[in-house]
């Protein structure tokens, strides 16, 4: 078997944060369909959730750098 | 290196041409560099830390946000294509003048110990959690927040960079290199790469928003602990 580990790794890495993501704007999308005079402050803090989930997506992408 | 002048320029032209001759009636231009201040004023900055400290960081903010869209930016213009910030320098850059300022600000405001007991040991929290609780506020406060605002922006426009250029050169491939039944596969590439060229622009903008609004938020927490 050839390959590289680490893109194996990537693709475990992206679950958690694929999961994360779904969940934090399924329910920010049902909060403003509930009370859409909240829209605004829950777009914010959506924007604010999305920032510290993605992280952990992109240290899969940059883990290689640090580790070659 | 040069990239980053050019952008860095291209900040200073685009402020100093809106303030120079600032009409009260604005023209065109100007409404356009107001909307932007406005924006950060206002849905950023006065949103998250309220009136008065609202107003004192303003500034701080939309330059952070200004200077990250401009850097990001460069990314997509095309005979620039490196964006300023997609080598680890000006991230970590902006990252730690984001560090200085917050601790800077509440050292100045709550005194050494005041800060550290405000940061490390949140009210409201039953006695014996502290354990628990104290490394990992530690870890985040010094090591975290600059550490995830670097990779974030790091590693948002790499990738980008990775999967404009990825899909331009499949596509120079298919046109140039590829066996006859192949070449059409060529124009899915260049869709591709067409539709990633407008989710980069997308990218810089959110980028740049996300890091400003980190920044007032991390303000807002070691200034007002008990909000």
């Amino acid at each position: 078997m050839t390959g590289n580990l680490a893109v194996i790794g990537y693709g475990l890495a992206a679950i958690g944060p694929g999961i994360g993501l779904g969940i934090l704007f399924g329910k920010t999308i049902e909060s403003m369909a509930r009370q859409p005079e909240m829209s605004g402050q829950l777009r914010s803090t959506m924007f604010i959730g999305l920032a510290f989930i993605e992280v952990f997506g992109l240290l899969g992408l940059v883990t290689p750098f640090i580790f070659p | 290196m040069i990239v980053r002048f050019i952008a860095a320029a291209a900040v200073l032209l685009v402020i100093v041409l809106a303030a120079r001759r600032a009409k009260l009636v604005p023209g065109r231009f100007q409404v356009v560099v107001e909307l932007v201040l406005d924006f950060c004023r206002r849905q950023i900055a006065i949103e998250t830390l309220g009136e008065k400290l609202g107003n004192k960081y303003a500034p701080i903010i939309t330059t952070i946000f200004f200077s990250i869209f401009f850097f990001n930016i460069t990314g997509v213009i095309p005979f620039l294509n490196v964006a300023g910030t997609s080598v680890i320098g000006l991230p970590l850059i902006f990252a730690l003048w984001v560090f200085f300022l917050y601790v800077g600000a509440a050292v100045k405001k709550l005194g050494v110990g005041g800060f550290l007991k405000g940061a490390l040991f949140p009210a409201g929290v039953p006695k014996g959690l502290y354990i628990l609780l104290t490394p990992v506020e530690f870890l985040q406060v010094f090591l975290l927040r600059p550490a995830t605002l670097t990779i974030r922006l790091f590693a948002n426009m790499m990738a980008g960079h990775l999967l404009l250029a990825l899909c331009f050169s499949a596509t120079s491939f298919f046109f140039f290199s590829a066996a006859n039944g192949m070449k059409i596969l060529g124009v899915v590439t260049l869709a591709g790469g067409f539709a990633f060229f407008l989710l980069e622009i997308f990218v810089a903008a959110l980028q740049a928003y996300v890091f400003a609004i980190l920044t007032a938020v991390y303000l807002q927490m070691v200034l007002e602990p008990d909000h």
